[in-house]
């Protein structure tokens, strides 16, 4: 099976039903697939080839959602782009994984065109809207989203396609040690298999209404779109949370019954006092990832939706998801986040690989048809987290999260093998950010750690030391930052040192600087 | 000084990545990218201290909030609705 049969199926079975609510528009399967087979055929006419990578830089919307299904159905790898990414980070990306095309629009292909000299593998360019933009020096062609209705001759039949579950799908970037992103390469099967771990166990009928306010950029709002599809039921897909009240409103004037969110959702949702105004009793779960819930906060979601069930998760974006915890788990281990999804084995492990006993603390390892296949052109990075499981052949996940398992196999986070930092559920490189700060002039040394934080798991406390006369101050240092990394990314704290502490070997000691109050 | 210019400077001085990016009165904050959920209620919490008024939560609408144009025009027909405060009278709506 391969991942655009979610939408075929369902457009076969119910070909009239409604599949996507944006805004104003309401889509039917059968409107969504045949789209996204003309957005194949304009792909394959335009040259696109089987394998090749094709990136889509939208906010959430059904040209997105098309985009993806057009892009699988030519044979090509589709690569989801965050709205956030900065010149730097997206000409990195495009260029490592020699992006062929790209799907975007045209405030954002201005604010992009910096970048565009320095990608020579982009042929061409597909601008949602009535008119393509004018770019006088482009070296690829710009299309507007019109032509898939000309130039592909109109076809809205299926192509034929030569790939199998064992193709890639996608490829999702995400931060690496060194500084620079790593793309997570992610087959049919992978996909498949974490979709239907994971509606299973959330229990998914053709009448649930999910609600997306999370970027498709990120794995877990893509998924939202992919699950809907795959069990027929109906997408509400927004394009942010930044207007609460607004999605609230939704949720009701759509009878939503599942709703994915984050901690930082969660904890504004709590601050809006009038909540109870509404009647929310249409939904049946809430789910939270990307980082734990605070235990009060648990407690107070329960009241806001009693008649939903809470589901606390975690993963990776290298598997997808590891765990979830069972909704009557939740008052006896509120600090758990669970324990290995159906069709998944996940167990500890010491420093030499070897399993420990339940209430130690060691690296949690996944198996499952849900692991990636590694990171794109980067044998030595895959090396280190894919290793020799079971069989010959075979490659498990070192997640590099350490965790402690319980007696009945109920894991419980305890912190990163690495230096990484984890914020709103989003790995952050401290290189990555002391790079930025290092460009900032005046900047002699900085170094960036993580601190324990309710709401964000962790949050982002940088040291800097200023060289003399550079009178810095943390206006400038966040304006810099704000200008060279995306949000999550951004310090909560900054403090300014005369210099660094640092270890016998000269580097700088983030064991001191983390006893520092 | 204006609501619009008040607005406008404490945009610049909170979210505005480039100095150069220039931000019309009717731009949207959202689609400009300029604010997010959390920037959001940063502006909310700016013109409550501000204007002395209290946003409801019902308010938090792309409507009020979305533009200088809007929030200008909803700081005025709030300050509006409680008294006829000096700064309300200096807009032009």
């Amino acid at each position: 099976m391969l991942l655009h049969e979610f939408l075929e199926e369902s457009a076969r079975r119910y070909p009239n039903k409604e599949a996507l609510v944006q805004k104003e528009e309401r889509w039917t399967y059968r409107a969504i697939d045949e789209k996204a087979n003309q957005v194949a055929h304009l792909l394959r006419d335009l040259g696109i080839q089987r394998g090749d990578r094709v990136a889509i830089f939208l906010d959430n919307s059904v040209e997105a959602v098309i985009s993806l299904f057009g892009i699988l159905k030519a044979d090509a790898v589709f690569l989801m782009l965050s709205s956030l990414l900065k010149p730097a980070k997206l000409s990195y990306i495009l260029n490592n994984c020699q992006v062929k095309m790209m799907i975007s629009e045209e405030r954002k292909l201005h604010a992009a065109s910096e970048v565009f000299p320095s990608i020579p593998s982009l042929q061409s360019v597909i601008s949602v809207g009535m008119e393509a933009p004018i770019f006088s020096e482009a070296p690829f062609q710009v299309l507007p989203w019109s032509e898939i209705d000309t130039l592909s001759s109109g076809s809205r039949s299926k192509l034929p396609t030569r790939n199998i579950d064992l193709d890639l799908a996608t490829i999702i970037y995400t931060s690496g040690s060194t500084g620079n992103p790593k793309g997570v390469m992610l087959t049919h099967l992978n996909m498949i298999s974490a979709a239907t771990s994971i509606t299973t166990y959330l229990g998914n009928v053709p009448e649930d209404i999910i609600i997306n306010c999370l970027p498709l950029s990120f794995d877990y709002g893509l998924y939202q779109v992919l699950m809907t599809f795959k069990f027929g039921g109906t997408i509400v897909l927004e394009k942010s949370f930044t207007y609460p009240y607004e999605i609230i409103k939704k949720i009701v004037k759509e009878r939503v019954t599942g709703f994915p969110g984050v901690p930082t959702i969660f904890a504004i949702l709590l601050q809006m006092e009038d909540l109870k105004r509404f009647d929310l009793g249409c939904l049946r779960y809430v789910t939270n990832t990307a980082a734990a819930l605070p235990v009060d906060h648990i407690q107070r979601l329960r009241k806001t939706f009693p008649q939903a069930t809470l589901f606390s998760m975690y993963g990776l974006t290298e598997c997808k998801r590891v765990s979830y915890l069972p909704p009557e788990e939740l008052d006896r281990r509120p600090g758990s986040v669970g324990r290995g999804m159906p069709n998944e084995e996940v167990w500890i492990v010491d420093e030499n690989g070897n399993r420990i006993d339940p209430g130690l603390a060691g690296e949690l390892v996944v198996r499952g048809s849900n692991v990636m296949r590694g990171y794109w052109g980067d044998p030595e990075a895959t090396d280190r987290v894919l290793r020799p499981g079971l069989f010959p052949g075979e490659k498990v996940l070192y997640t590099g999260d350490l965790f402690r398992m319980d007696e009945e196999g109920f894991l419980y986070f305890v912190g990163r093998k690495d230096d990484m930092i984890k914020t709103r559920g989003e790995r952050v490189s401290p290189k990555e950010i002391e790079q930025c700060l290092c460009s900032l002039d005046g900047i002699a040394e900085a170094a960036a750690i993580g601190v324990p934080d309710d709401i964000l798991g962790q949050a982002i406390k940088i040291f800097i030391s200023s060289r003399d006369g550079f009178p810095l101050n943390e206006q400038d240092v966040l304006r810099h930052c704000k200008r060279n990394l995306e949000d999550f990314m951004l310090p909560k704290y900054i403090h300014f040192l005369k210099s660094l502490p640092k270890n016998a070997n000269g580097k700088i000691d983030k064991q001191a600087l983390k006893g520092l109050r | 000084m204006l609501i619009q210019d008040i607005i406008r400077k404490f945009i610049n001085e909170n979210f505005i990545l480039d100095e150069e990016a220039h931000l019309k009165d009717e731009d949207s904050l959202l689609e400009k990218g300029v604010i997010d959920s959390t920037g959001v209620l940063e502006l909310v919490a700016f013109i409550e201290e501000k204007y002395g008024i209290t946003v409801k939560d019902e308010e938090l609408t792309p409507e009020n909030l979305d533009s200088i144009r809007n929030i200008a025009g909803f700081i005025w027909q709030k300050t509006k609705a409680t008294s006829t405060q000096e700064v309300g009278q200096s807009v032009t709506p």
